[in-house]
């Protein structure tokens, strides 16, 4: 296999450069000792940090994000499995139908998604309530748990399931022993990228939250329309720091490759 | 013999179905029955079908102004998707998978990071107190800030930014399909390296470029975090404009359809550019 010349590795440099500075800059200014947005020049400071803690929105904005991205992926998925092992196990008419239908919410604009949710909420009661925000984010991360599910249920092998069966193991035990077991990686990295969609989501989310309920993302948002300071970049870096811990995790236990092919969210 | 119709994948994939259909069909129905509805400073929304909100649609320069500059921006991002994604695709593919994972992790780990994030980013390096701009001043090579904040330019490359990985998958997985003894055969038949990779590799990763190309499109025109950091409030787009209607000015009919209409689009633009590569490139497919 031919190499890379010295030009194609200073492109390659370009690039990753061109990823990474944006993040890089971010965690760098969070450290700045300043009270205006800088580079830490004259040494590392971690007032920034410690100034996230006077301010409670943050904190208490954390905790919905995770409850809410805990809660949303659990339904998702749960949603996801059988549905998975539907079109994965079954050739029936509507088949396709369903399928376009459950990805379909990777097509809808977030901004279109969020007005839906926000007039029907608004017409059932639910407008800013916890319960509205799990539903409106059960919709958006389906896709991504489903997606990962089916590629785990078509390489089943159903013999080992029919092995079960002539064993004498019953539907139920035959579900939770072998089938549950087979498809868990896909279950598992299915939910982990479904939280941190959740997690992210800020789009559709501005327009279901209110103040009592807003999310991480929708909160640093709704700051940064006001004025960028090294606050919200040292807010920023926390969450960089939270997403390349699970970014490592999910790359072991699934492989990142395999996680974004077909994949289409912004 | 024909075969019977089993109950058990309606009773399987049967719950998300009624989720989807009570949450995604009736709710977005319902936002284009509302994009028909009336409104007023005083009146709030009338629920009486008129077509006043498509009329000024399109009587309003304006929405033209927003709905152009959107496209715009979203062919602009697609372009600079290609020129910048497709090279790092192709460098990528031959690489050693050691090096190839560890750049993988760093092309594909910001798309997990929230995209406020990343526009803050952007916004930190070239704002008008931001780094670099800081930086060439002080060594004298600008006088005044580069233009980027409130700037078309300054959307488009962070878009780029936020949706080149995309480009890189799509174009990287149709790499992966292609025999690299067919490039080295173009060399010993006296090929040049350029002329091998236009004549022999190019052809053959169009179709991934062109999937690419729907999803970053798609995805740029309806980007609107980015949009509104980067661009702030004066350079609208179409997301951003349907969340001044919905959220500030309370004009909830208009907003509906400014979204209506942007949903419509992309959706035809989609099915549509699908339709055609699936036919132009049937081979390739199989």
């Amino acid at each position: 296999m031919s190499r890379n010349g010295p030009l194609a590795i200073a492109f390659h440099v370009l690039f990753v450069t061109f990823m990474l500075a944006p993040l890089g800059i971010v965690c760098l200014v969070a450290f700045t000792p300043e009270g205006y947005l800088s580079m830490p020049t004259h040494g590392f400071s971690l007032r920034w940090f410690r100034q996230i803690l006077e301010y409670p929105e943050f904190i208490s904005a954390f905790w919905v994000s995770i409850w809410l991205g805990a809660l949303s992926s659990t339904i998702a998925v749960a949603l996801a499995i059988p549905s998975a092992l539907a079109i994965a196990r079954y050739r029936f008419p509507g088949r396709e139908a369903l399928t376009t239908l459950f990805m379909s919410p990777l097509m809808v604009p977030p901004v279109v998604l969020g007005i839906a949710f926000l007039r029907f909420f608004t017409q059932i009661r639910l407008a800013g309530t916890f319960t509205g925000l799990v539903l409106s984010h059960v919709i958006v991360i389906i896709p991504f748990a489903l997606r990962l599910i089916l590629a785990s249920s078509y390489g089943i092998d159903t013999r080992i399931e029919h092995a079960a069966t002539s064993l004498g193991a019953g539907a139920a035990t035959v579900f939770r022993r072998v089938t549950v077991p087979l498809i868990l990686p896909g279950v598992v990295s299915g939910w982990m990228l479904a939280f941190i969609n959740s997690f992210d989501e800020v789009t559709m989310t501005v327009f279901v939250a209110s103040p009592a309920t807003v999310t991480l993302p929708v909160r640093m948002f709704l700051y940064i329309q006001d004025n960028i300071d090294p606050l919200i970049a040292s807010v920023s870096a926390c969450l960089i720091a939270l997403t390349a811990v699970m970014l490592l995790v999910l790359d072991r236990v699934f492989g990142l490759d395999r996680l974004f092919v077909g994949a289409g969210k912004g | 013999m024909k075969e019977r119709l089993k109950p058990t994948p309606y009773l399987l994939a049967g719950p998300t179905a009624l989720v989807f259909l009570g949450l995604v069909l009736i709710p977005l129905a319902m936002t284009v029955l509302l994009s028909f509805y009336d409104w007023g400073q005083y009146k709030g929304i009338v629920p009486e079908l008129t077509l006043k909100n498509w009329r000024e649609m399109v009587a309003d320069d304006y929405f033209y102004t927003v709905y152009m500059r959107t496209f715009r921006i979203a062919v602009l991002v697609t372009l600079a998707s290609i020129v910048v994604g497709v090279p790092e695709a192709y460098i990528l593919n031959r690489m050693s998978p050691v090096w190839r994972s560890v750049s993988l992790l760093a092309i594909l780990g910001p798309l997990l990071v929230s995209v406020v994030a990343r526009t803050l980013g952007w916004a930190l390096l070239f704002g008008s107190t931001g780094v670099v701009n800081q930086g060439l001043m002080k060594i004298g090579l600008i006088s005044s800030p580069l233009p980027f904040m409130f700037t078309e330019t300054g959307v488009v490359v962070t878009l780029t930014h936020v949706l080149v990985p995309f480009m890189v998958l799509a174009v990287w997985a149709a790499l992966q399909r292609l025999d690299p003894q067919v490039e080295n055969a173009a060399g010993s038949l006296g090929a040049s390296p350029w002329t091998a990779w236009r004549r022999v590799v190019l052809p053959q990763i169009i179709p991934g470029m062109l999937s690419g190309s729907v999803v970053v499109f798609a995805l740029a025109a309806s980007a609107f975090a980015s949009p509104a950091i980067i661009g702030g409030r004066r350079l609208k787009v179409a997301a951003t404009l349907a969340y001044d209607e919905f959220l500030n000015t309370l004009n909830w009919p208009l907003g509906a359809a400014v979204a209506t209409l942007l949903l419509v689009a992309l959706v035809a633009i989609i099915v549509g550019s699908n339709r055609l590569i699936e036919r132009r490139y049937a081979q390739v497919f199989e």
